[in-house]
Parts: C-alpha cells; sequence; structure tokens
C-alpha cells in the first residue's frame, strides 16, 4: 500500500519546436517521405517560375495596344482595358452605381446585423433586412417606377455570375428545407411528391433544365406574355438546387438521433416548433460543409448560363478576345477568370469552417 | 382517499405481430410513487411510453388526469405538457445550453415569460445542485450532472406526473447515487411517479407500489415490503435472486 501526496496543478510545457526539427518530423520522416518531399520540391521548380515569369515578370501592364504587347509574357493591359465588361457586362456605364449600390447595402445589412447581438428585437429586425434586400436590390438591378430599367438581357459578367448564384443559393435554401421536410413527412401524399420531384431532378443535369426552362417554358405561356430569359434561367436553377439541398439537409435530418424527437415530443412541443426549435437547428449545423459545397458547385455551375445566350463572367472571355484589337489574347481572359472564381469559391469555403466552428456545440475540451 | 390519475383498462399492445403488451390493468393514485420492474424486454419501456403516447397502443384505454388517450393531437398535447418524462439517455437538446434547455417547454409550450421561465429554471438547478453550470452545454457536463439537468426540465413546466425510463441505467455507479439523490427527494415531496428502475434500495426507501412485469404483462405487484420479503410467483422470486446476487 502506498499513499501519495496531492500535487499542485502545474502549466502546461512549452511544446514550441525548432524549424529542423519540424522539417524532419513533417517532411523527412522515413525514406518513401523524403522522396515524395523532393519530388513535390521538383514539381514546384519547374511550375512555379514558368508561371511567375508569365504573369509577372514578363507581363505588360502598361497602357499600350495589343502588338506592343509582348507574346512571351501575359497581357493584362486587355484585362484591365475590359474589366468593366468582365464585371458589368452590357449594363450601362452610367448605371454602374446602381450593382455598386447592391453590394453596398449587402455589407452594411451584415454590418448592421452583427451590430445587433443580442439585442432584444434582433430576429425581427434581422427577418425584416433579408425581406426588404432582394425587393431593394432588384429594384436597383432592374428598375421601376422612377428609375430607368434595364432589361436583363444586358447584364452580364461577374454580376450576372453573382446574382445566379445568390439567387440560386438564397431562393433553394427555403426549397430545399421543405423538399426534405416532405421526404421525411408522415403524410403519404406529401412523402410521395417530394420523392418524385427530387428523383425526377436528381436525374438530369442542369444543362438540360436550362435547355427547358428557356426553350420550352415559353410554349406554356400564352402568346405575347414572354417571360424574362433570366427569370426563366433563374426558376430553373432553382428548381435544379433545392433539390441537393434537399439531399444534403436529408442526410443531417437521419444523423438526429431518435431520442430527440421524443424529448421534443415528451414536453409537448408541436411539430413545427420540433422542427424548427430542436431538429433543424442540429440537422442543418452537420450539413454546413455540405450545404456550402453545394453552394460552390452551383458558382461554377452558372458557367453554363452562356449555352442558353446569357452572358456570365466566363462568356465575357468569347465575347472580348473576338474583340480585333485583342486578339490571341483569351488565355489571359480564362486565368482571370480563373483567379476570380478562385478568390470567391476559396471564401466561400474558409466561410463554411467559420460557421463549422461557431454552430459547434461539442464544446468539448 | 385520493383519485386516481392515471388509469390503465385492458391494455393491449402490439409490434407488428409482436404482443408486447398483454392485458396491463393498473391505477395510479395521486401522488404515489410506483417503481415498475422485470426482466430486459419485458415491456416496461413500453408500458410508460403508452401514458404519454409516445407509443401508440391498439386496445384499452388510458386516462390521465381526467382527459382519455386518443389520437386527437389537442389531447395528447395536453396531457403532454402535464406529464414529464426523464430517459436512459438524457435526452438533453446538445445545441442549447442547459439553462435553454430548462426554459424551452415553459416558454414555448406553456406560455411564460423568459424571465419567469429563467428564475425558475435556476431555482430547479439550485436544487438539483448543477447552478453554476447554467451557461454551459449538455455535452460538457458528466453524465450524473447531465441526467440531473434531464430532471431539472422534466421539472419546469410543474408537471403533475414525472415518468422515469431507468434513469440510473446509462450512468456509472458513482453518478447513480447523485441521481437517485435527487429522485428521492422529489418523491418526498408529493409528486406522482411512474419509474421504471432495477435501483431496489430506491423502490425499498421511496416506493408506494411495485410492479413486477414479464413477458409483457404485470405478474405480481404489492407494497415494497412484501414484494421484497414474501415475493409470491416463482418468476419474480427468480428475477429478484439474479438481481440481489449481482
Ligand atoms: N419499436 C419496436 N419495434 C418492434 N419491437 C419493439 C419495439 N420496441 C420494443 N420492442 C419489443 O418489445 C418488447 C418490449 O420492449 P421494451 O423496450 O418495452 O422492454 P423493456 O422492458 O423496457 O426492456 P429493457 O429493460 O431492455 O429496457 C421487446 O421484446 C422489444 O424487442
Ligand atoms: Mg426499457
Amino acid at each position: 500500500m502506498a499513499v501519495f501526496k496531492q500535487q499542485a496543478s502545474k502549466k502546461v510545457p512549452n511544446l514550441k519546436i525548432g524549424v529542423i526539427r519540424w522539417l524532419r518530423e513533417n517532411l523527412f520522416s522515413n525514406a518513401v517521405n523524403s522522396v515524395l518531399t523532393l519530388l513535390a520540391l521538383y514539381l514546384i521548380y519547374l511550375i512555379v517560375p514558368t508561371v511567375a515569369n508569365w504573369a509577372l515578370f514578363d507581363a505588360t501592364f502598361a497602357p499600350v495596344t495589343n502588338e506592343q504587347c509582348g507574346r512571351e509574357g501575359a497581357c493584362w493591359r486587355y484585362i484591365i482595358e475590359k474589366l468593366d465588361l468582365f464585371i458589368y457586362g452590357f449594363y450601362p456605364p452610367e448605371a454602374y452605381w446602381r450593382p455598386q449600390w447592391v453590394v453596398i447595402l449587402a455589407l452594411a445589412f451584415v454590418w448592421i446585423a452583427k451590430l445587433l447581438k443580442q439585442h432584444k428585437y434582433k430576429t425581427k429586425i434581422v427577418t425584416a433586412l433579408i425581406i426588404i434586400y432582394p425587393i431593394i436590390a432588384s429594384f436597383l438591378l432592374y428598375g421601376g417606377p422612377s428609375l430607368e430599367i434595364i432589361e436583363t438581357h444586358k447584364w452580364g459578367g461577374l454580376m450576372l455570375t453573382i446574382v445566379a448564384a445568390t439567387v440560386g443559393i438564397v431562393a433553394s435554401f427555403p426549397m430545399g428545407v421543405l423538399l426534405a421536410l416532405g421526404r421525411q413527412s408522415k403524410m403519404p401524399i406529401i412523402r410521395f411528391l417530394s420523392v418524385v420531384y427530387i428523383e425526377f431532378i436528381r436525374g438530369v443535369p442542369l444543362i438540360t433544365i436550362l435547355f427547358m426552362a428557356s426553350v420550352v417554358l415559353p410554349l406554356f405561356f400564352n402568346e405575347g406574355m414572354d417571360m424574362d430569359k433570366l427569370l426563366r434561367a433563374l426558376i430553373g436553377i432553382i428548381l435544379f438546387q433545392s433539390v441537393y439541398i434537399a439531399e444534403v439537409i436529408r442526410g443531417g435530418l437521419q444523423a438526429i438521433p431518435k431520442g430527440q424527437y421524443e424529448a421534443a415530443d415528451a414536453m409537448g412541443l408541436s411539430f413545427v416548433q420540433k422542427t424548427g426549435l430542436i431538429i433543424l437547428p442540429q440537422a442543418l449545423k452537420i450539413s454546413i460543409p455540405n450545404i456550402v459545397g453545394s453552394f460552390i458547385a452551383l458558382f461554377k455551375d452558372t458557367t453554363l448560363l452562356l449555352i442558353i445566350g446569357l452572358f456570365d463572367i466566363l462568356s465575357m472571355v468569347h465575347l472580348t478576345s473576338s474583340d480585333e484589337n485583342w486578339l490571341g489574347r483569351s488565355t489571359e481572359g480564362y486565368v482571370f477568370v480563373m483567379v476570380v472564381m478562385w478568390i470567391i469559391l476559396y471564401s466561400m469555403s474558409r466561410y463554411s469552417k467559420v460557421l463549422e466552428l461557431r454552430y459547434s456545440t461539442d464544446h468539448r475540451n | 382517499m385520493s383519485t386516481n390519475i392515471i388509469k390503465i383498462n385492458s391494455l393491449n399492445k402490439w409490434y407488428g405481430e409482436f404482443h408486447a403488451l398483454k392485458n396491463i390493468n393498473f391505477k395510479v393514485k395521486e401522488s404515489e410513487i410506483v417503481v415498475i420492474c422485470g426482466p430486459s424486454g419485458s415491456g416496461k419501456s413500453t408500458l410508460i411510453r403508452c401514458v404519454n403516447f409516445l407509443e401508440k397502443f391498439q386496445e384499452g384505454s388510458i386516462t390521465v388526469d381526467g382527459t382519455v388517450l386518443s389520437d386527437d393531437i389537442k389531447k395528447i398535447r395536453q396531457i403532454r405538457s402535464e406529464v414529464s418524462m426523464v430517459f436512459q439517455h438524457f435526452n438533453l437538446f446538445p445545441h442549447l445550453s442547459i439553462i435553454d434547455n430548462l426554459t424551452l417547454a415553459p416558454i414555448w409550450v406553456h406560455n411564460k415569460s423568459k424571465q419567469v421561465a429563467r428564475n425558475k429554471a435556476l431555482q430547479l438547478l439550485d436544487r438539483v445542485g448543477i447552478r453554476d453550470q447554467a451557461e454551459k452545454y449538455p455535452n460538457q457536463l458528466s453524465g450524473g450532472q447531465q441526467q440531473r439537468v434531464a430532471i431539472a426540465r422534466a421539472l419546469c413546466t410543474s408537471p403533475k406526473i414525472m415518468l422515469f425510463d431507468e434513469p440510473t441505467s446509462a450512468l456509472d455507479p458513482e453518478m447513480i447515487a447523485e441521481v437517485l439523490d435527487v429522485m428521492v427527494e422529489l418523491a418526498k415531496e408529493g409528486i406522482t411517479m411512474l419509474c421504471v428502475t432495477h435501483e431496489m434500495g430506491f423502490a425499498k426507501k421511496v416506493a408506494d407500489r411495485v410492479i413486477f412485469m414479464d413477458e409483457g404483462q404485470i405478474i405480481e405487484e404489492n407494497h415494497p415490503k412484501a414484494f421484497f420479503d414474501k415475493p409470491e410467483s416463482e418468476r419474480l422470486q427468480l428475477f429478484l435472486k439474479q438481481i440481489l446476487s449481482e
């Protein structure tokens, strides 16, 4: 038998390690690892200098013509010249302030929501903002009473891409939630309709749906009642995206243990309360990474709008590179679009990580 | 003589073809503490889950506080608002803090103001000895603490009846005592309790009646003293022997 003295708590030891030791432990821990490290370094050596030379050191930024731009380096002058087209499409330059305000308002509203923190009326104010914003935004972009109307066939570039993706994301989300709940419903008719809808749309590629929306949908309307082309495309995108959101959320719903439903039922919560307060918050939290993944996929898919004659940012490369003053510069265009897309999508994926952490209630230390 | 707050009449329940509850008849008086025990699969959980309609039954009737249970969702919710349940696996809501777990039903089902609900919740947390954990989340607590939170949550709506389904059997031995202490305190206060448990010490100490179930039937019921000292049926004698030899 032995009795031990009680010990005082000590500080966590400092576990920082030197650079050399880090290298040895992480990059050269064994033979295979070392070979892979060297191989990777060699690949970087092959790629990075070439790309850097083309994109930066041999590149031209100065105001020159296409001929004065060298062929060995990128001619970014072309992007700068065409930047307005890349961003706004054929939106009239004198109205650029309108999309600009749409962005400013979005940032302002997010900022307001942040400021409110635990304010008594936070939910009410945020709900109001969420309802008002789309109305103001579409009024600004499209026009209406006392504001000149700018037809959607003039919209284009990054602006169109963002409009299509945002509308698709925002509108498909509630629809996806409803579909996911419908698929789990105890009512056979609702369940049947949800399943049929989901399985039908899931079996069809987006491009088909866009074609249907732009070619077939008008057949159902009376002569003369012409529906806006962008609007039709947006409806197609929403129909398509809501199904993927629904399936992602269904996965989240299935991960909720039966005990959660039972505890909520046993308290006497109504179906709506149980769903809204207990089940959905948990299901959505689990689904965040997949929801964002699905949004990222949609964002990329908006490039398909080109096929039905809407000019998103990617189609602007086609268009501007056929300008006879700037022939042969589509590489620069594609690289530019790639970088813009990457920045947006990578931000989305980082933001998803932030959300995951914020709503993580595991709270295990 | 006090009134019967729960009346169960010729209750029969099937899971598919499987006859899970066979002609159950019993009554619980107001403020009575009834303990139900029996071997695994004997239908104890099924029985008490019928009382708040977490399980549907096919035959017979259950009356709770004068309301007859039926498919009518309004009546079911009415009964559920008076009957609280504590589960084996606590079933706290992991996305809500402890205090929000407690105030949820008072606010949404009983239309209490936030402040009133919060005060009552803190008072109850105090009673089960974890007031200082109010702002934490369920996963940050030990099993025993979580079950005490679950009991406090069940009490928050001032229920007339408390149902317990093996509240201590998912807990480590050293945590069982802290939960049983809370339950003993409760029993003394005159709340009606229907409790599935194998804690025979608890049954001896506070139960007014003990019911033994096997294969979906009530085999024997008696006052605790007679139940433990002079079991009549062979099956109960065997069961007690097994349980006490553990
Ligand atoms: N959802 C279900 N579907 C089919 N059979 C079920 C279902 N739930 C329970 N049963 C069966 O009904 C019987 C009674 O189950 P019940 O859970 O009431 O037993 P119990 O007495 O609570 O047992 P334990 O002590 O293990 O909790 C068991 O044979 C079980 O297999
Ligand atoms: Mg059980």
